[in-house]
This record gives structure tokens, sequence and C-alpha cells, in this order.
């Protein structure tokens, strides 16, 4: 029954085992166990960049191409939630309207953006998800009239999701029963689901042939594969899905802006994630995101302590600033990809 | 047996398009001037904005044509190439700052000596550092394309933060030398002179590296490495050698870009070299990987579209040159001049 669960995929080592359940029982009570306002939008940003991570590992640790349009499919999908609830008024329907129209047209985009580029070579990708994604960055800037440009939009999600929203009298564990509670659990279940899902999805016939293809696409291609046919579906698969998540995101945070969905330091993190965890694995994502967004989270301020700890010496104190800290994740990542390609996962697997 | 059936040989005349086709590149630089010439409605605008698009164009060539060449030669694409743009950029003002007496005297002799002493301080620095780059960098990673994005990411990440270590997280804004501020009245039409600066020195690096690879030796080799590098290899030159050489003369390049574009900008930001990259990338997709000629002739149009477009409707500037990528890979897939065959 497990086992049917996560696709036959298991973690195949016993400390990663461990690991998971923890990071899966942490995530499930998360409102229970660490009660705080601070600390459920940690958990909820682990859950949303879980999923978020894992569709990116499904374009490059299982179809080997590299995208740096995934934080413009994710906006696309916040967007669609900000946009419909804004037009259409507060409601479920303009929830589900707003994120299936963006992932209808993330997918879209990746499809076009994919035959264009990966028919030729699968390096283009990399080098038109750049051009495209920073282009409509730079257009959700510009078009304020729509998108409320550099401030982003806020806006009002259903009232069952609220705070202020009661499902039952009382307190249920110590923890007050109103509609936060309830988004936690949308969140927290969709995420869930999707992660099933792709972990299905890389575990099919499908997946296996797109893993052939990242060993090697000419010979993937001499057996009879359409190679293009399969990049260009696990392009707008995981586009879909990053755009899924991204509608998440929105209606987490009620909010959408360019820094919080479309920012290229978003894309580096992604890929930082995608990296440390492990590629080439759908558990990479999980330990990937829940170290990052916690050491996001809590590490800068020992980074921060550091820095003033040396304070009295030359140019040390300028390299542990806080605000520096993206330096040491891309030392992090070099060295990472050089000594560490399977990342934690490949790790703890053996091999 | 029959006789042999009647055999006239002729050489057909080939017909216009056929001989126009290996001109087609350059043919659309000029179409898109003229067509820039209808839309736009006063010609002394025009004017302007074609000098300034074939500035931009010069700019974006001079920081493209390494990453092209490094791309040609060894299969090596480099995402961190806008490091180079940042770190030219920075040197190169801090150089023009020091010599604070120099560029703000209104004397074109000794402006010009301290724009090249910026330029050659910056272009030696990031050649320097292209030689570490290669180095520590990007070769342990040959051949291996998914590591090479990633690993050149992550050190254009980490140049970028010591950029802002070293030279601090504001932005620096930047004057021209005197001599070179202000504008020319050409035809009724103001030019600006920093701009006709940057076409001629776009102009001299495009002449001079086209000399060098057309009429050297290691010219020669190079070509010869990007077309077929096994057959190369196989004749005995070390290519390595080549490539490291043509990898220090492309950051060298990119850091001279970097100046002229923090100069045309008038401020310098850590990101600005991944900001330019868009455009690079964009002009040398559509200049065909590997093509120096193809990556000038896409610079231009990239330069003009740009301006021209930005005149006429400022918020459709940047999608007008994914448009411009996509119609030109529609046209021919592998960019507009394919040069890289063996791969």
């Amino acid at each position: 029954m497990l086992k049917t669960l996560v696709s036959g995929d298991t973690p195949r080592s016993p400390i990663l085992l461990a690991i998971l359940i923890v990071i899966l029982i942490c995530l499930a009570f998360a409102p229970f166990l660490f009660p705080g306002v601070r600390s459920v939008d940690t958990a909820a940003r682990i859950c949303i960049f879980i999923v978020l991570v894992a569709s990116y590992g499904l374009l490059l640790g299982y179809g080997g191409i590299v995208s740096f349009a995934h934080t413009m499919f994710f906006g696309l999908g916040a967007y669609g939630v900000a946009l419909a609830s804004t037009h259409m008024g507060r409601g479920f329907d303009a929830l589900l309207v707003g994120s299936v129209a963006g992932a209808g047209l993330a997918a879209l985009l990746a499809l076009v953006i994919g035959l264009f580029s990966l028919r030729v070579r699968a390096i283009f990708f990399a080098m038109i998800t750049l051009a495209v994604a920073s282009a409509v960055a730079v257009l959700v800037s510009q078009l304020s009239t729509l998108t409320g440009g550099e401030d982003g939009l806020s806006f009002k999600i259903p009232r069952a999701l609220g705070p202020a929203f009661k499902f039952m009298d009382g307190e249920l564990f110590g923890v007050k029963a109103n509609g936060k509670l309830l988004k936690y659990y949308l969140v927290f279940i969709s995420c869930f689901v999707l992660f099933l899902l792709m972990l299905r999805v890389v575990n099919s016939p499908f997946g296996r042939v797109l893993q052939a293809i990242r060993e090697n696409d000419f010979r993937a291609e001499a057996i009879g594969y359409r190679v293009v046919h399969y990049r260009v579906a696990a392009t707008c698969l995981s586009a879909a899905i990053a755009a899924l998540a991204g509608a998440l995101y929105a209606v987490w945070l009620r909010y959408v802006g360019p820094d919080t969905t479309l920012s290229m330091e978003i894309m580096i993190d992604i890929l930082l994630m995608v990296v440390i965890g492990g590629m080439g694995t759908m558990y990479g994502a999980v330990i990937g995101a829940t170290l990052f967004v916690l050491a996001q989270n809590y590490l800068q301020n020992v980074l921060s302590l550091a820095g003033e700890s040396v304070s009295s010496l030359p140019l040390l104190p300028d390299l542990l600033n806080a605000d520096r800290w993206l330096l040491w994740l891309g030392v992090l990542f070099i060295l990472s990809v050089y000594f560490f390609p399977t990342g934690i996962v490949g790790r703890l697997r053996g091999k | 047996m029959s006789a042999a059936p009647e055999h006239a040989p002729t050489m057909a005349k080939m017909s216009l398009t056929e001989r126009l086709a290996p001109h087609a590149p350059i043919l659309l630089v000029i179409a898109l001037i003229l067509a820039g010439l209808v839309a736009i409605p006063a010609t002394s605008s025009w004017l302007t904005l074609t000098v300034s698009g074939l500035a931009m164009g010069m700019m974006i060539f001079i920081m493209a044509s390494g990453l092209t060449l490094v791309f040609g030669l060894m299969d090596v694409i480099n995402f961190g190439h806008g490091a180079f743009v940042s770190v030219g950029a920075f040197v190169g003002v801090s150089f023009l700052l020091l010599l604070e007496h120099m560029t703000g005297a209104p004397n074109l002799l000794w402006n010009l000596t301290a724009l090249m002493v910026a330029i050659v301080g910056a272009m030696t620095a990031t050649g320097v550092m292209g030689w570490a780059f290669e180095r520590v960098i990007v070769k342990p990673v040959y051949g291996h394309h998914l590591k090479q994005i990633l690993v050149t990411m992550g050190g254009l990440i980490v140049v970028e933060q010591l950029i802002i270590v070293l030279w601090g997280p504001e932005e620096i804004y930047i004057t021209r030398p005197e001599a070179l501020k202000g504008a020319i009245t050409f035809a009724g039409a103001a030019l600006e002179k920093y701009r006709l600066v940057a076409v001629g020195i776009g102009l001299v690096v495009f002449l001079a590296m086209r000399w060098t690879l057309r009429r050297t030796k290691i010219g020669l080799i190079v070509r010869a490495g990007v077309e077929n590098s096994e057959m190369v290899q196989a004749l005995g030159y070390n290519l390595r050698m080549v490539f490291i050489g043509v990898f220090v003369a492309g950051s060298a390049l990119a850091g001279l870009g970097g100046v002229l574009w923090g100069l045309y900008q008038e401020v310098i930001t850590a990101h600005m070299g991944n900001q330019t990259m868009i455009l690079v990338f964009i002009v040398v997709i559509i200049g065909g990987l590997g093509s120096v000629e193809g990556c000038f002739i896409g610079a231009l149009l990239v330069g003009l579209m740009q301006n021209y477009v930005a005149f006429l409707e400022p918020k459709a500037a940047l999608i007008s040159n994914i448009a411009l990528m996509v119609a030109i890979l529609m046209w021919r897939p592998m960019g507009m001049i394919p040069v890289v065959k063996a791969k």
C-alpha cells in the first residue's frame, strides 16, 4: 500500500527514510507542533518549495534540461490566482479558475519555448529561457495597471481560509480552529498530492525514457524514442506543476509581487535546492527545500553573529555580512556540483 | 545499341534569391534600417536612433564575441560571462575616477588617454580573471554541459557578490569624460559623441578580430577548431592551449564591453553583467553559436531593433528582441550563420 503510494520508489536508505518521515510528520502537524506565525509560515513555504523544486528536479534531474524560466512559470500560477481573485471576487471558483488558467498558460508557454529551442540543441533552452524569463519579469513590472507593477497585488482569498472564520468552537489541541489552519492544510495536502503525482510520473515508463535521454540522447533517439517530444512533454508538465505551486504560494501569502515570485534570486535558490538535495531523485527536492528554507530563515542570523565577532579585522566583516550569504551559497553550490553531484540523497543512498 | 542521349551540359544562371541567400543576414540589417526609416516619422530622429542602435550593437558584439568563440571552440557554454562585464566596468570606472583630473579637463587627447588607461586596466583585470575562471571553474567540467551551466552560474553569483564586497552594494554613477559629453548635430540629428566613439571602437575590434581570424595562423587554427576540433587535434595542435588563449581574450573583450557599457548607461551595478547577458545570449543564438560574423550581424540587429522599438513603443522593446529571435530561429534553426558542424 505504502509502496504503491510512493510508486515503488522507496528511499532505499534507512537514514534517508528516517529523515523523510521526520520531515513529513513535522510538516503534517506543523500548526500543532510549532505554533506561532513564523514557524507555520516557514512550514508552508517548505511545502510549496518542495513541489516547486521537485518540478524543477523533474526537468533537470530526470530530463537533463536546464531552465531559467522556472520562476516565470511559478509566477504565472501566482499571478493567475491573484488576477482571478481580483476580478472575479473572492471565492474558491476564482482560485480554481486562476490556478488552472495559470497552469495552462505555463504549459502552453513551455510548449512554445520547448519547440523552438529543444529541437535544435538542449543548451539553447537554457539561454532562451533566461532571455524570456527576464523579458517577462520586466513586462510584469511595466504593466502596472494589470499586475500592480513593482508593488504587486494584494487580494482577498475566500473567507473560509481567513483567520476570522471559525469551523468549530474553541480550540483544537491548543490551536485556534480558524481558517488559517484550513489554509495551511489546503497548502499541505495539495503539495502532498502534487508530490506523489510527480513521484508517479518519474517512476512511470515516461520517466524511464527521460532518464535514458538524460544519459544519452543520441542513443535514445536511435532506439526509437522521439527525444524532442519527451523533452517538450517533460517541460510542459514541469511548468504546469510549477504554476500550481505558484498558485498555492499566492493563496498562502494573499499577495503576489515580482520579488516573491519572479526574481532571479528565487531561481538561484531553486537551483541550489535541487543540487544540494540531489539531482535525479524526487526526495532530493524534499531534503534540499527543507534545509534551504530553514537555513534561509534561521542561518542568516548566525552569519551576522559571525560577522560581528570578526568586526575588528579588515574585509572579513564584509565577507561575513548577512547580506552576503548568497556569496557563500554560490561557493557551496560550485563545490557541491564538483564533489557532491548526487547531493545529499545520493550520498545517503551510497551512490 | 542505342546512341547515347543527346547531352548538352549547361550551367544555369543562379536565380537572384539563390545568389542573395549567403548575404541574407547582412541584407537583413539593411532591411531593418530601411524599415526603421519608414516607421519613424522624422528622418532626424531616425538617424539618431540608428547611430545609437549601432553603438549598442557594437557594445553587445564586443561582449558576445568571446562567448560565441569559446563555445564554438571547446563546446563550453559560459553562463558566467556576465561576471567579466561587471568586473570590467567596475575596474574601468575605478581607473576613471582615479584619473578624474584627466577626464574632467575639456581636452580630447587627455580624455581619450584616460579612457585608454581605464580600458587597458579593465581588460588586463578581466583577462587575468578569465584565466583563473577557466582554470578553477570551467576546467573540471569539460564536456559536461549540464555541470558547465550550473558551475558557471555559481561562478557568476560568487563574482557578483565579491564585487559588492569590494565596491559596496550601491550603484556607482559616473560621468563621461568631458570632451565626450554632449552631441554633435549632423543633418538636423543630434548624435551623441560618446556613441560615435563606441561605434568606432566596436568597428576597430570587429575588424581586428576578423583580420586575426582570417589572416593569421592562430586565426586559422581557431576557425578550423570551431569547425572540427577533433581533426585539428589529430593534426597535432594543442587546442587546449588555444582555447585558454581564446577564453582569456574573450574575457578581456567582455571587460572592454563592460567599460563601454558602463559609460553608455552612466551607472554601474554588480548585476549589470547578468542583465546584459540577456541581450548577449539572444545575439549569440541568432548569430549562430561559434560564428563571429553572425554574432556581429546579430548584435547590430538587436541594437537597432531595441532602439527603434523603444522609440515607437517603449514597453515592447525587450519583447521585440525575443520576437526577433523567434523569427530568426524559425528561418534558420541553428542561427543565421551556423558554423559548428562536427559536434
